[in-house]
């Protein structure tokens, strides 16, 4: 266990900087999810702590040292791959010693960890089989495996789940977060699935074109986005933003309707977040925004509606209670509760 | 594997009809024939033959220039197929970890297995010929005392490396294929569980190019039987003495230069039952410990 720090990291590929500086301190025994869509760096994040990536400038330390020249297998860490990477020609039992024997771990002090992680992944019946004839499940807790049994200075997850169905995600996905509270190793999980990240992390990092966009909880980057990249990004549906002109503390939205909004600046044009399920249904009567529904999606336990603003082509879409009586074609009134909105630079996209 | 089922039976023996024709007048045609000729003894002027059994079996069995040609055989064969096989790993390994110029390099690595047998041993008598070749002086200046026209040790080496020279292009070609086919995931999975990239290559690398690694094995074992026939044509003739006799050579030289057919056919015959067995051998026990991914 150990505590990772990184120190305003680089990485150029050909002269092109495709990381740009990024600093964190990864406490010990804290699980972090780097998060983001495709292409934004964050398995090159993973991989540059790995080792499998070199760094163009900045530092990595894993414990006390700093790691930038050594060799992943000198840097006590443990990954498992997003296409799991078995020995194909070796059974389940020998994929997981591969690491300890090379370590040269005693054959007593081998089998009794391979059976220890065997036990906490429920792999015992398929200790000898070849991965092969393992189900993608299996197969993924056999590649945690191999990382649990060596009991490492921190774990390192690229995508872990991308390659299973719906349904095996969500069980892996307890199973890690359970995993990770038994063992309280430091963890560092890449994703480009909102709700892993969501349920998993301490802590995210949320990545966009090689930059940390925000570094935070869970809750703090839900409840306040740094950037409007992030406001989009997490949540879903999606966060409605658009774009609105400022005046006296009123903001004049698209159709030209006026929403009463404390903190607006004094004027210009600002971008206004609101999340599905902080519009509310209000009278027509009080400050609002009118909403014309164009579908309606109903879920069960909520619905959510499709729209537009009135007098306008900007889309809304609204979370409603599943006993809506709502429809296509209906104008409704909705508002935000107080302090329930985000406003975003419309210039450079961070908060205000 | 999908089955396709055929309407009715003449179409399948339709589409399989050129190779059958091809297999039975190039090989089963020949091979009866050599059956045929290796139980009759010809009359010096080849104008009768009388049926004699299994003498000509007997008469080479035991005829101990027969006997060395097994062992030149064996020697040589062993050694193509592992000089060939072992260099061609380890270029195919190295041209792996090149960044540019990949391309480039394999190409030139691939020509050799464009040259023609007898030409590969031109090449190569030209280069080592003790009176007139580019590399012999240099070698009797390192104090060898060069000489395969008389040292049967110094012409096997000759043979062996022409014939080896000639078949790495064709065993790169399969071994980098088959490094290309090993997911590059697995290096980094292992370079994390602490292997050393030696250690990485002979755990993970070479166990799984098993599939390549067998095949070339066949393939090596039959091309230094049969396919190197030029090669020793054109570079010692078999000789010193009959340092470099081959078991094809000596086939060729008995009976299409001493003219003694029955012996010839015998030993085609033997020839082809070693193959055969060596062959079926590899696949019995060998393939047994290949892991296909």
């Amino acid at each position: 266990m150990a505590r990772i720090q990184l120190k305003d990291l680089r990485k150029s590929y050909a002269g092109q900087e495709v990381i740009h500086g990024i600093t964190m301190d990864i406490e010990n025994g804290e699980f972090v999810v780097i998060v983001g869509p495709s292409g934004c760096g964050k398995s090159t994040l993973l991989r540059m702590v790995a080792g499998l990536e070199g760094i163009t400038s900045g530092t990595i330390s894993i414990g006390d040292r700093v790691v930038n020249d050594l060799e992943p297998r000198q840097r006590d860490i443990a990954m498992v791959f997003q296409n799991y990477a078995l020995y194909p020609h070796m059974s389940v039992r020998e994929n997981m010693a591969y690491g300890l024997k090379i370590a040269r771990m005693s054959k007593d002090e081998i089998d009794q960890r391979v059976a220890k992680a065997a036990t906490m992944l429920e792999l015992e019946p398929y200790l000898d089989r070849k991965p092969r004839a393992l189900s993608g499940g299996q197969r993924q807790r056999v590649a945690m495996g191999r990382a649990l049994v060596r009991e490492p200075a921190a774990f390192l997850l690229d995508e872990p789940l991308s390659n299973l169905d719906a349904k095996l995600r969500v069980q892996m996905r307890l199973q890690i977060k359970d995993l990770h509270q038994r063992t309280g190793q430091t963890t560092l999980y890449v994703t480009h699935d909102q709700v892993e990240a969501m349920t998993l992390a301490d802590r995210l990092i949320v990545m966009n074109k090689g930059v940390a966009e925000q570094i935070a909880t869970p809750h703090e980057v839900y409840t306040t986005p740094a950037s409007e990249f992030v406001a989009g990004f997490i949540g879903s549906p999606a966060m409605n933003i658009f774009t609105v002109q400022a005046e006296k503390g009123m903001a004049i939205l698209p159709g030209g309707h006026r929403l009463p909004l404390a903190a607006l600046p004094a004027s210009g044009q600002v971008r206004l977040g609101l999340r599905p399920e902080d519009l509310e249904i209000v009278d027509a009567g009080v400050p609002s925004i009118p909403v014309v529904l164009r579908s309606v999606e109903w879920l069960g336990a909520d619905a959510f509606g499709y729209g537009v603003i009135d007098g306008s082509e900007e889309r809304v879409t609204l979370r409603l209670a599943g006993s809506t009586a709502a429809a296509r074609g209906d104008r409704i009134h909705v508002a935000p509760p107080e302090g329930r909105w985000h406003l975003f630079s419309a210039d450079t996209g961070k908060r205000l | 594997m999908r089955r396709t089922v055929f309407p009715h039976k003449v179409l399948p023996w339709l589409l399989l009809a050129p190779q059958l024709a091809i297999t039975l007048v190039f090989f089963y045609w020949p091979a009866a024939q050599a059956f045929r000729q290796s139980v009759l003894r010809e009359d010096p002027f080849g104008l009768s033959s009388t049926f004699v059994g299994l003498a000509n079996f007997r008469k080479v069995l035991s005829d101990p220039n027969y006997l060395n040609s097994v062992q030149v055989t064996v020697v040589f064969s062993l050694l193509v197929a592992f000089f060939a096989m072992s260099i061609a790993l380890f270029l195919a390994v190295q041209a792996e970890k090149i960044i540019r110029g990949k391309g480039f390099y394999r190409t030139l690595m691939i020509w050799p297995y464009a040259v023609a047998p007898a030409i590969a041993g031109m090449l190569w008598l030209f280069m080592f010929n003790p009176s007139f070749g580019s590399l012999a002086w240099p070698l009797r200046q390192l104090g060898i005392n060069w000489n395969p026209l008389l040292d049967g040790e110094q012409a096997m080496a000759l043979v062996v490396a022409a014939a080896t020279w000639k078949q790495i292009s064709y065993n790169f070609l399969f071994f980098v294929a088959g490094l290309q086919a090993i997911p590059k995931s697995l290096l980094e999975a292992a370079a994390i569980d602490g292997a050393s990239r030696r250690h990485a290559f002979w755990t993970i690398v070479f166990p799984l190019l098993a599939p390549t690694t067998f095949f070339l094995l066949v393939v090596n074992t039959v091309y230094a039987l049969f396919d190197t026939f030029g090669i020793i044509h054109a570079v010692t003739g078999g000789g010193p003495g009959k340092a470099t006799e081959t078991l094809v050579y000596k086939v060729y030289n008995d009976g299409f230069v001493n003219l003694i057919m029955g012996d010839s056919a015998a030993q085609s015959v033997i020839l082809m039952v070693i193959v055969i067995t060596l062959t079926a051998f590899q696949f019995r026990f060998i393939e047994k410990r290949v892991h296909y991914g």
